[in-house]
């Protein structure tokens, strides 16, 4: 039973196959609109994440199909203390696909290879989120036409973001990508990510501190939040959060056919004034992140032979 | 030293010398009813000194354990006093309840049921990392 786990799931082709039925949804909407009648999606949400169940649901919703599930533990049977291996197998009889988020990392692979249908990492601690991943792709494919060849910045917390490291996995994958990674040294990318991935595929990549010095060159611009508990001191953190939040001023320098991203949400790390730029794609990316999970939900249940 | 020649059982030969003891209690030795020998320091012609382990019983042990604790041990099984397989093993692709998972954030801290499951990433380093978290075992 083939599940999505972790983004290193789909080969590059497969990924370019689901980003191109995104396309074709977006299109043409109404040829989708009824190919999951009658199959139920189990949101099964351990923790809140209210944005992603919704998005999954309306995903759901708008291929017809209908949608189950809880949104926090408390309201489920783990509070009762059933193991993560049976939920999935209970649920199994009830629904036709599985979106599962869990505050343990693995909880989601546990599931899957325990349940009869498949299943989707919705976000497993600070572990995967491999559909952010997709909507962040989509997101770039939808702006760029193509990913060969950009010049990808990251910028904040690019030590503890999962949604870093899951895309610059993703990307390293494409030809000519160069990678811009700007943060504070507290909170650069760790080392085994250059070596085991950007290394590895024999990408160039630029460390520094400073994003006014690298802004004329990028072609991405994917920020993330600076939390002030990463730091060792409240002294440290205000000085440098400031240097990790984009404004109208620090985008003047830019392309102007530069896309800017955010997983959200947003605290201060985007001045709202940014909202009226048109580089700014953040919310395009929640919109793409429905798309990619419908064309997601379909070739999962195309795969299983359900549709 | 003399330890009597086994007739039905397993000789665990070519340990690395010092490694005799971690692998006897990893593989529960410590628990069986039957003859165990652990000669420790014996002198090797390829290696100048080996631990070797002798047991008297033609018992199932984990070769994960082994491939994971030395790899390049040979195992020899015994039977009727002649050596009728003997096994060299490697380093382990996967590891199954040999060591535990370290990482808090795991499932396998609270869910006790779950097998602790390790995948060799890299063979040169000897690096291991859990199937659920992907935490490096340590």
């Amino acid at each position: 039973m083939k599940s999505l786990i972790d983004i290193l799931d789909l080969s590059v082709e497969e990924i370019d196959s689901l980003l191109d039925t995104a396309l074709d949804i977006i299109a043409n909407p109404k040829k989708y609109s009824e190919v999951c009648h009658g199959k139920k999606l189990a949101t099964l949400f351990f923790e809140p994440s209210t944005r992603t169940r919704l998005s999954f649901e309306a995903a759901m919703m708008e291929l017809g199909g209908n949608v189950i599930g809880f949104s926090e533990a408390s309201s489920s049977s783990a509070s009762k203390g059933e193991s993560v291996a049976d939920t999935a197998k209970v649920i199994s009889c009830y629904a036709d696909i599985i979106a599962m988020r869990h505050p343990k990392e693995g909880a989601p692979l546990v599931a899957s290879m325990n349940a009869s249908i498949p299943v989707i990492n919705a976000g497993d601690g600070g572990h995967n989120h491999p559909t952010q991943t997709l909507a962040d792709l989509l997101t770039i494919k939808r702006e760029k036409g193509h990913f060969d060849g950009l010049t990808v910045g990251f910028c904040g917390d690019l030590k503890f973001g999962r949604t870093v490291h899951s895309l610059i996995n993703a990307l390293s994958r494409y030809t000519g990508i160069k990678f811009v990674l700007i943060s504070p040294d507290e909170l650069k990318l760790p080392g085994y990510v250059i070596r085991d991935v950007i290394e590895k595929n024999g990408l160039p990549y630029l460390e520094t501190r400073s994003l006014e010095e690298v802004m004329p060159e990028l072609d991405i611009l994917y920020m993330t939040r600076v939390q002030g508990e990463r730091f060792f001191s409240e002294e440290e953190y205000l000085r440098l959060r400031d240097s990790y939040i984009l404004d109208t001023e620090k985008l003047k320098s830019a392309k102007e056919d530069l896309v800017i991203m955010h997983p959200l949400p947003r605290v201060n790390e985007i001045s709202v004034s940014v909202d009226r730029d048109p580089r700014a794609c953040y919310f395009k990316q929640v919109l793409n992140g429905k798309f990619v999970r419908m064309a997601l939900i379909l070739k999962l249940l195309t795969e299983a032979g359900t549709i | 030293m003399k330890i009597d020649s086994i007739i039905n059982g397993i000789v665990i030969d070519h340990i690395t010398a010092g490694s005799g003891m971690k692998l006897y209690g990893l593989l529960g030795l410590d628990e069986l009813d039957c003859s165990v020998a652990l000669i420790r320091n014996v002198a090797s012609r390829k290696t100048g000194k080996k631990d070797i382990i002798k047991i008297d019983a033609d018992i199932p042990v984990s070769f994960d354990v082994i491939g994971y604790v030395d790899p390049g041990i040979t195992v020899n099984i015994i039977k009727d006093g002649v050596i009728t397989e003997k096994k060299t093993i490697e380093l382990p692709e996967t590891l199954t309840n040999v060591i535990k998972c370290k990482n808090p954030r795991c499932i396998t801290t609270v869910e006790q049921e779950l097998d602790h499951v390790f995948k060799l990433v890299d063979r040169d380093t000897k690096t291991y990392r859990c199937i659920y978290c992907e935490a490096k075992a340590e």
